[in-house]
């Protein structure tokens, strides 16, 4: 049988690979937004996950929620970067330094 | 090995591959396609949780909506990938190193000794009239009635931002005003002159 422990772990491990992908690819600000998915993807197995084994759907309520939200952020973040792209010819993060920070 | 783990491990795998792919391919465009693979794979995993109504909603959602968007970006701002080639770096050892703690971390609070068959036994499979997206919205349109809408706001707000956001109005550029068009009379548009017959040269 597969045990709750199998999912959490591949989750944990996919939420890894997205950190990491945070900061190999810190200057392409589209993967970054797609590694952001990643994670969100990785909770969204938890809570289905603990859904499942506890028998309660409140779990999948969640992620239902988290996808909406998710998908509204993936809209208005590409949306952001379509303006920065025609603005300063450029989705390179190094060079979005205007505000010194 | 049942059927069941192998259907678990085999998906699981392809998942956890084209994660990695997603963040080492250096064509963002490869890296949206194996993003896709990714959430077909959740989909499969989230069907053997029995969460059907949400895994057909990650298929069409994400695939169809929100990966469509990404890619339809991705070629559309024509990005030189040389300046953004500056691959697993200076930076790969400590984003590793962040990595590897992070995952060991994560995997011995939630490994076998705390999350195992003996502390949470599997649960009996439910019947196979059983309706997942029924039992999602009693829920939803009960208990959750106004997060609900309030999902439904935030979706409208996402909207009126992304519009309102990429909105260009060229200079220049010809338009029907549709205001004009509605209250223009017949005697602005049309004058009936009336002048004597000539005769053809």
């Amino acid at each position: 049988m597969i045990a709750l422990s199998d999912y959490l772990t591949v989750a944990a491990i996919l939420f890894g690979l997205s950190v990491v992908g945070m900061f190999i690819n810190r200057k392409n600000i589209i993967v970054l937004l797609m590694c952001i998915e990643m994670m969100l993807l990785a909770v969204n197995i938890n809570f289905i996950a603990f859904s499942h084994y506890l028998g309660d759907v409140t779990g999948q309520i969640f992620v239902f929620f988290i996808l909406t939200v998710a998908a509204a952020e993936a809209a208005i973040g590409l949306a952001i970067l379509v303006v920065l792209f025609r603005n300063r010819g450029t989705i390179n993060v190094t060079d979005m330094d205007t505000l010194k920070g | 090995m049942s059927f069941e783990q192998i259907v678990f491990y085999f998906f699981s795998a392809i998942l956890l591959l084209s994660a990695l792919a997603v963040i080492t391919v250096r064509n963002p465009v490869h890296a949206a396609l194996f993003l896709v693979l990714a959430f077909f794979t959740t989909a499969a995993l989230w069907l053997l949780l029995e969460a059907e109504f949400l895994a057909i909603t990650l298929v069409l959602v994400y695939v169809g909506a929100v990966m469509v968007l990404f890619l339809f970006v991705v070629m559309m701002l024509d990005i030189n990938t040389s300046t953004l080639k500056e691959r697993l770096g200076s930076y790969l050892p400590v984003g590793g190193l962040v990595a590897v703690l992070a995952i060991a971390v994560m995997a011995a609070a939630v490994g076998r000794d705390h999350f195992g068959l003996e502390q949470y036994a599997a649960p009996e499979r439910l019947a196979a009239d059983a309706s997942n997206t029924r039992m999602i919205g009693e829920q939803l349109y009960t208990v959750y009635l106004y997060p609900f809408e309030l999902a439904a706001v935030i979706l409208l707000v996402a909207i009126i931002a992304a519009i309102a956001l990429t909105l260009r109005t060229r200079p220049g550029s010809r338009y029907q005003n549709i205001d004009k068009q509605v209250k223009v009379k017949r005697d602005e548009r049309l004058r009936v002159v009336k002048m004597d017959s000539e005769e053809r040269k």
